[in-house]
């Protein structure tokens, strides 16, 4: 079956406020209409057509915004999908005639986009079972294989406005799985814990309350191996990565906040044990699992896992699959990685050069802004050399391969050793630093107390010292953090601010010089306005130039046309002339003036005082050089008010892969102290952070492209600007939206703050700590002190660390937009 | 207060019924993904409405609930 293209009723003139049926854009003028609809393309009218006549029109009331428009899709594009091998690495299952596979799908977005996914078995036959994870964006599908193939099923959603993303970094080995089972793990810990914890505090009831000994005779054995049975799997599985972390930390010979925290499990269930097999008493079990209840809801808060985010993508999630390759007998589809040197491909608008090669088209324009930080496409001619990762920009080009990918020139940059160096955990952060002094006077206080009793009583010196590890577990130490930093992430994130973990906000704290990126980072890309170098136009000559560029529907001209502005006089033009490819000329009140390429200037005889080859268009007045026009990349909202208040607090630099032909006007917009470079390679950029932190500084980078991937793995904590969640970025500590771009001092004043937080809750589990060894020491611990200290310290300290990390974002709240909540 | 001693057992086997079907419900999956289920109960099944006909609003059907 094929989309019915219906016959269209009427192509009137629809008014601007028309929205379109399906995708709801606004309609331009001479859209398809049927009936009482109108929509703004013929594939939305196509959708709208099908879901109506397959009973699928429900769709549309399900959400105000539930259509996507569908993109001009190419039928062949996903032809590489019924290649057996690649086939194979998609479909999770596969007999040759059904297959299930797990597509990422970006374009989901709402309750209509669900339910039509979960309903494609209605739309066409082929179409097994299918279901959404809208946290993931993805699609688990079936297709019966006979009915359908797998690179058809996925045109058909691409048609239906869903296109499914495949991209190089697919074809590695997939992690999915190992992450899956980790989390189920962490899942059923907490649960095996806090099952325990419930049922110990329910045994151990009767004998807080003191009726368990003397009013019925074996109770309290009952209760006692009842609760050393529920412990035990809390001990071995649930308390497992305190195990392994704190063997670890011993084999690395240091004391990491996990040391403590497993001797105090030990002491704990050693002296339980004890006292229940011997009938002293009915030991400390209750505190015991709470103490790892706690302990493993703390862990389970700090680790915020932001499902559509990645923080260690690299070129491979940035390249597409598969590419056009053209050969005598016609177009295939190929996979990226089979693409052999000599092979020709074919590029449509948009779409990435995969490797290195000579263009083979007349011309091209290419957008090396991702790649390089070069804010202007670069025109190119036939034979010029394009190098992967740049973004052709209009019309179909073809381009011969002349390196694999594997050795283009992104490829071999991202294979060196600075753009791999992976972050490991950081050693020095404040838990750490405190655990060790820590340790050392529980042991000190521990052994201290135990000599102090020996002489004149050996039983309690015993129990001292072990009432004291018990007591000084650092159960509320290793609270202060998780919940503390969690907290923060999360507000963070309301702001569509997202940290890779909640450590950063202590890198974050402290920060001491800001490096950043320019194109893509302070400016918008492919939002530029015109930048007029040269003396600024008199007014005739602006009159002049605008009554010429009218002439032309050149979009240079209307560019020009737009940057001149509207107080416009009509004036007669005399001699125009429009050289295709070249300029326009034109004589206006007896002022020759020439809009065009510099080409044309030099074929013209006009002298060309040191202009550059990246300007747009060059000016000519009277058969004299004017001035050039240049793509100047728009400053994002905010980013003046975002340089002052970094400035008052840091020195900035400024590193561009640009070229500095706006440089006034960056050196206007930064104060004197900052340093601007320009021109900088990704590795100058890199070396450059390398050197600032070599100096003892701990750099802030802000970047967005390719090209500031090494330098956001050196600094100490890296920021991808991205402009929309979800899209490619960099690996880096933080990815932030665009829109949220002009928070970052006040997000650097919050983590300071935040850490503030962390070293109050440390202060408050501290003095918990003093008040339960004092008891401890003097060797009168009793369990039912144990079971309301443990608990209300931990309460405590997750409570105030919460709150107050809450309360010290209002700040932020209060400056930054209200920004909806994050899908 | 001899009851308890049969009481707690039969409490413990309850609790552990629990915890079986907690544990049954995290290995099946049920906590991959918290998201989806909660948008995919809102259009209800089984109504196939015809091109033309009447529309059900799903907004009606939440408002009243």
């Amino acid at each position: 079956m094929t989309l019915p293209v219906q016959p269209i009723a009427s192509t009137a003139d629809a008014p601007a406020s028309v929205r379109c049926a399906h995708c709801g854009l606004v309609c331009p003028p001479g859209a398809p209409s049927e009936a009482n609809h109108r929509f703004c393309c013929r594939g939305c009218q196509s959708v709208y057509a099908l879901l109506h006549q397959e009973g699928l029109g429900e769709f549309y009331t399900l959400s105000p915004d539930a259509g996507v428009r569908p993109g001009p899709e190419d039928p062949k594009q996903f032809a590489f999908l019924d290649q057996p091998e690649i086939r194979a690495q998609y479909a999770d299952f596969c007999d040759g005639r059904r297959l299930r596979a797990t597509l990422r799908v970006p374009a989901i977005h709402c309750l209509a986009c669900v339910w039509l996914l979960e309903n494609l078995f209605r739309l066409e036959l082929g179409f097994g079972a299918s279901r959404v994870a809208f946290a993931r964006r993805e699609l688990a599908i079936e297709i019966d294989l006979d009915k359908l193939s797998f690179s058809r099923a996925a045109t058909r959603l691409a048609e239906l406005g869903y296109p499914p993303e495949f991209r190089l970094a697919d074809l590695e080995e997939s992690t999915q799985p190992a992450r899956t089972r980790l989390h189920r793990h962490e899942w059923l810990r907490l649960g095996v814990a806090g099952f325990a914890f419930g049922n110990t505090m329910l045994f151990s009831l009767a004998q807080y309350l003191g009726m368990d000994a003397s009013s019925t005779p074996g109770f309290r054995p009952l209760t006692g191996w009842l609760s050393l049975a529920l412990a035990v799997p809390v001990v071995v599985y649930s308390a497992g990565d305190y195990w392994r972390a704190s063997w670890l930390s011993i084999r690395q010979r240091r004391l990491a906040i996990e040391v403590p925290i497993a001797v105090g499990i030990v002491a704990i269930f050693l002296q339980s044990t004890w006292e229940v097999i011997s009938g002293h008493g009915p030991g400390y079990f209750d505190s015991l699992a709470g103490l790892l209840f706690f302990l493993l809801i703390g862990r389970a808060f700090s680790r915020v896992a932001w499902d559509r985010l990645s923080f260690e993508r690299d070129y491979k999630s940035f390249f597409p699959l598969a590419v056009t390759r053209r050969t005598e007998s016609g177009d295939t589809t190929v996979v990226i990685g089979q693409l052999e040197v000599g092979d020709r491909v074919v590029l449509r608008p948009g779409d990435l050069v995969p490797a290195d090669g000579r263009l083979l088209s007349a011309t091209a324009r290419i957008d090396y802004s991702f790649v390089t930080g070069e804010a202007e496409p670069v025109g190119q001619v036939r034979w010029d050399l394009l190098y992967a990762g740049g973004r052709q920009r209009d019309g179909i080009i073809e381009v011969a391969i002349t390196k694999p990918v594997s050795q283009s020139y992104l490829t071999s940059l991202w294979d060196q050793a600075a753009f791999r160096k992976q972050r490991g955990e950081r050693l020095d952060s404040l838990l750490n630093r405190y655990s060790p002094r820590f340790t050392a006077i529980i042991l000190a206080l521990a052994i201290g107390s135990a000599l102090f009793w020996w002489p004149t009583d050996p039983a309690r010196a015993v129990k001292a010292f072990v009432s004291v590890l018990i007591v000084a577990c650092p159960c509320a130490l290793a609270l202060a953090a998780p919940f503390s930093l969690g907290t923060a992430q999360r507000m963070l994130a309301r702001h569509r601010i997202f940290l890779r973990n909640p450590q950063v906000i202590e890198d974050l704290a402290g920060i001491d010089g800001v490096v950043l990126d320019k194109t893509g980072t302070l400016t918008q890309p492919h939002q530029g306005e015109l930048v007029f170098q040269g003396d600024a136009l008199a007014d005739p000559e602006r009159q002049a130039l605008a009554a010429m560029v009218a002439h032309s529907s050149h979009p240079m001209a209307e560019r020009v046309r737009a940057w001149l502005g509207a107080d416009l006089r009509e004036q007669e033009v005399h001699d125009f002339r429009e050289v295709p490819g070249a300029g326009i000329e034109g004589t206006i009140d007896s002022l020759n003036l020439r809009l065009g390429s510099s080409t044309w200037f030099r074929d013209l005889g006009i002298a060309l005082p040191g202009i550059e080859s990246s300007a747009t268009a060059l000016l000519a007045v009277g058969g004299q050089f004017r001035g050039a026009f240049h793509w100047g990349g728009e400053l994002r909202p905010g980013v003046e008010g975002l340089i002052r208040s970094l400035e008052n607090r840091f020195p900035i630099w400024l590193l561009s892969g640009d070229r500095d032909r706006e440089g006034s006007r960056w050196r206007f917009l930064f104060g004197p102290s900052t340093t601007l470079c320009f021109s900088q390679s990704p590795m100058e950029k890199h070396d450059k952070i390398r050197k600032l932190e070599c100096d003892g500084r701990h750099i802030l980078m802000v970047g967005d492209g390719l090209n500031d991937a090494g330098a956001l793995r050196q600094s100490t904590v890296g920021i991808a600007v991205v402009e929309a969640i979800g899209t490619f970025s960099p690996a880096s500590d933080v990815i932030l939206d665009a829109s949220s771009l002009p928070l970052l001092p006040e997000v650097l004043d919050y983590s300071k703050r935040v850490m503030r937080v962390v070293r109050i809750c440390l202060g408050i589990s501290t003095a918990y700590n003093l008040i339960g060894l004092t008891i401890a020491a003097r060797g009168e611990l009793q369990p039912v002190v144990c079971a309301i200290l443990m608990p209300l310290s931990s309460v405590t300290v997750v409570a105030a660390g919460c709150g107050l990390a809450t309360w010290s974002a209002r700040k932020l709240q209060r400056n930054g937009a209200p920004v909806p909540p994050v899908p | 207060m001899i009851v308890l001693l049969f009481l707690i057992p039969v409490s413990l086997v309850i609790a552990l019924a629990f915890l079986a079907s907690f544990v049954w419900a995290v290995r099946t999956g049920q906590f991959e993904d918290t998201e989806t289920p909660a948008l995919r109960m809102l259009p209800h099944d089984g109504v196939v409405p015809s091109a033309d006909g009447p529309k059900t609003n799903t907004l009606s059907v939440i408002q009243k609930l």
